[in-house]
């Protein structure tokens, strides 16, 4: 059911740093067991990971997994940050429903979070604002990465963003074409100090549910042609 | 505007509050001149019903007038008379259009809450709690109605109020209750509860072609009104034993179709009955299901058993071997109201059935939180309530 984007990560590392890596790692190793005490052993065990890397050309997922990225490019394929995966089906024709997301300026409509987006031109590129509690405001900008019509629209932020985020909706004909189901797949990494803490406000408290309720959003305004609303009377009068 | 309003277990007060607005492009407002208390709203009164707040507009059976329109609702004008279903349906989505409309997906605001219980959430309703959406209820002077293209049925003036009144609700959840039995003629059906919504399954059970039916409750007047106006055979609980009665009466049988016309406040005077009234108020259980398990046993091989009364959480020593083992099909769920509407009308003006049969209270609104204890308590011989919220007190 979800299709997930991924990229085949790129060998981050030339040959010469491969052999340095296990050279070293093997310098280390060796040194650490001829000492033949608890220290030497800790020592060889740090050797470990670097020789995994001069080896794979990757960190270890154990050491990675707590790692700040600041590259956005490999945004949806590494599990840091909150990961949402969630669906949900429109009665609806899938040309429909793909035209109404790929206008991002409807996004706000059903995402919660968001106040704006302003897509600049035809290159892609947009600009996203997010809105939380007591005023709280997030600016990033984003391009589309991945687009093909009535399938799939990708999107990442850009690098020196505030806010790492990417996501990917699929889309899907359903019941002889009459629906679509839309699988989304969000994955969001606050950045450290205060601005982690602002996108933590506004995104961090229940990202499932939210994206959940989104996605409800979405299929109640594409159906019915309205979000329910409700006002119990709060006040009594005289 | 005055309306009826929850403040918390057998507490209800009648208040001045402000009128509704239209907040969404297919909103109605109705000005309410006909509303019912339901059996299932005294489920609330007892507290069995999560998700109230203080403050909330009880009632979902009521019909009334156009008053106002959103700017996208097109059917309705003002003027209009209506009668208004109580389960909330957009009609766009995947369950209105294969006609589930009780499933509605896109009515509840608060879905959220109906999946965490139940996996997925059904349509919203009127004045019932939280988790099915919060809505204000009719049991006002005035009601905003959304969707209402998709719901109101206009009714013609040549009926009175009493007369279409129910078929915002217990009408057409009677009529689905025995229609979900898929009667053959010569069938048998048992009704278990001989409130409202089980005298007209017993009405509805005969228009769909029953060659007999026999109803079961304890209180006289119930029984009483099921034998007059229901032409039932009737069975008292408290001085007979059903599950014998009902194999003696059809041949060592048992009923064709049983309808479970209780819900989950079942009494019963056997020990699976004290068992559930233990449990249930020590909350370790929530539902008491007596009268459904008396359903399943005394069903014949192959037989259907229907529900439409109200359950709402867990059941205990439920009989799934008995039903499994004579092939049982069991039927439930909300009314699929807008599905019954307009056919039930036609029978109406044909005058086949005249719904206002079940009426022995007329009150003004003024008058609910003594009614709804009246109708709690069954005392004066009370089955059905019906209020005047436009009749005012000088």
């Amino acid at each position: 059911m979800a299709h997930v984007i991924r990229r085949d990560i790129d060998p981050s590392l030339s040959d010469i740093e491969s052999w340095t890596a296990v050279g070293g790692a093997t310098a280390l190793l060796l040194l650490g067991l001829s000492r033949r005490n608890s220290q030497g052993l800790w020592l060889a065990a740090l050797a470990t990971p670097l020789m995994y890397r001069g080896v794979t050309g990757e960190w270890p997922e154990f050491l990675t997994r707590y790692l700040p990225s600041d590259d956005p490019r490999d945004a949806l394929s590494n599990d840091r940050g909150m990961h949402v995966l969630e669906s949900a089906q429109v009665l609806k024709p899938i040309g429909e429903v793909y035209a109404f997301w790929r206008q991002l300026e409807n996004l706000p409509r059903f995402m919660a979070h968001l106040d704006r987006v302003t897509q600049y031109d035809d290159s892609g590129l947009s600009h996203w604002v997010a809105r939380g509690p007591g005023g709280l405001r997030v600016e990033w900008d984003a391009q589309i990465i991945n687009e093909v019509e009535n399938q799939v629209i990708g999107w990442e932020s850009l690098p020196g963003s505030d806010v790492v985020t990417a996501g990917s909706v699929n889309f899907d004909s359903a019941r002889n074409g009459r629906a679509t189901n839309i699988t989304l797949h969000m994955r969001l990494e606050p950045p450290a100090g205060r601005a982690g803490e602002l996108v933590a406000a506004i995104f961090g408290r229940r990202p499932a549910q939210d994206v959940r309720e989104d996605l409800r959003r979405l299929k109640q305004l594409l159906e019915a042609g309205e979000l329910p609303k409700v006002v119990q009377p709060s006040e009594v009068m005289a | 505007m005055k309306a009826v309003r929850y403040y918390g277990k057998e507490d209800v007060r009648v208040e001045t509050v402000p009128d509704p607005e239209i907040l969404n492009p297919h909103d109605a407002i109705v000005k309410v001149t006909a509303s019912a208390i339901c059996g299932s709203d005294l489920h609330i009164y007892d507290g069995f019903i999560p998700t109230m707040e203080k403050g909330d507009i009880l009632g979902h059976e009521f019909m009334g007038e156009v008053v106002d329109v959103g700017r996208e609702t097109t059917r309705l004008k003002v003027g209009d008379r209506v009668v208004v279903p109580f389960t909330i349906a957009c009609g766009q989505c995947f369950y209105c259009k294969e006609g589930l409309w009780s499933l509605c997906d896109n009515s509840n605001p608060n879905a959220w809450m109906l999946e965490k219980l139940y996996g997925y959430s059904g349509s919203a309703l009127f004045g019932y709690s939280h988790m099915y959406g919060g809505y204000p209820g009719g049991q006002a002077q005035f009601v905003r109605v959304p969707f209402a293209d998709v719901g109101p049925l206009k009714v013609p003036d040549s009926l009175s109020d009493e007369q279409v009144l129910f078929l915002s609700d217990i009408f057409p959840t009677g009529y689905m209750a025995a229609e979900n039995c898929n009667i053959k003629p010569g069938d048998t059906v048992a009704v278990w509860g001989c409130g409202p919504v089980g005298q007209f399954a017993i009405k509805s059970a005969y228009l769909l072609g029953a060659e007999r039916v026999i109803a079961i409750d304890r209180f006289p007047e119930r029984l009483a009104l099921a034998a007059s106006q229901g032409n039932a055979e009737i069975i008292d609980y408290t001085s007979t034993d059903v599950y014998n009665e009902l194999r003696a009466k059809t041949g060592g049988q048992g009923p064709d179709a049983c309808i479970d016309a209780v819900g989950l406040e079942a009494h019963g005077t056997t020990l699976d009955a004290w068992y559930d009234r233990v449990k249930t108020s020590t909350y370790m259980a929530t539902d008491r299901s007596h009268a459904l398990r008396q359903a399943i046993e005394v069903c014949r091989k192959g037989g259907t058993v229907s529900i439409p009364g109200v359950y709402g959480g867990w059941l205990d020593k439920f009989p799934l071997g008995a039903a499994f083992g004579k092939g049982l099909t069991l039927k439930m769920g909300q009314t699929h109201m807008h599905r019954y509407l307009a056919p039930l009308l036609e029978r109406i003006e044909r005058g086949e059935i005249d719904p206002s049969f079940v009426i022995t209270h007329r009150v003004r609104l003024d008058e609910a939180p003594a009614m709804y204890r009246t109708f709690r308590n069954k005392q004066d011989s009370c089955i059905k309530v019906v209020m005047r919220p436009q009749e005012t007190t000088s």
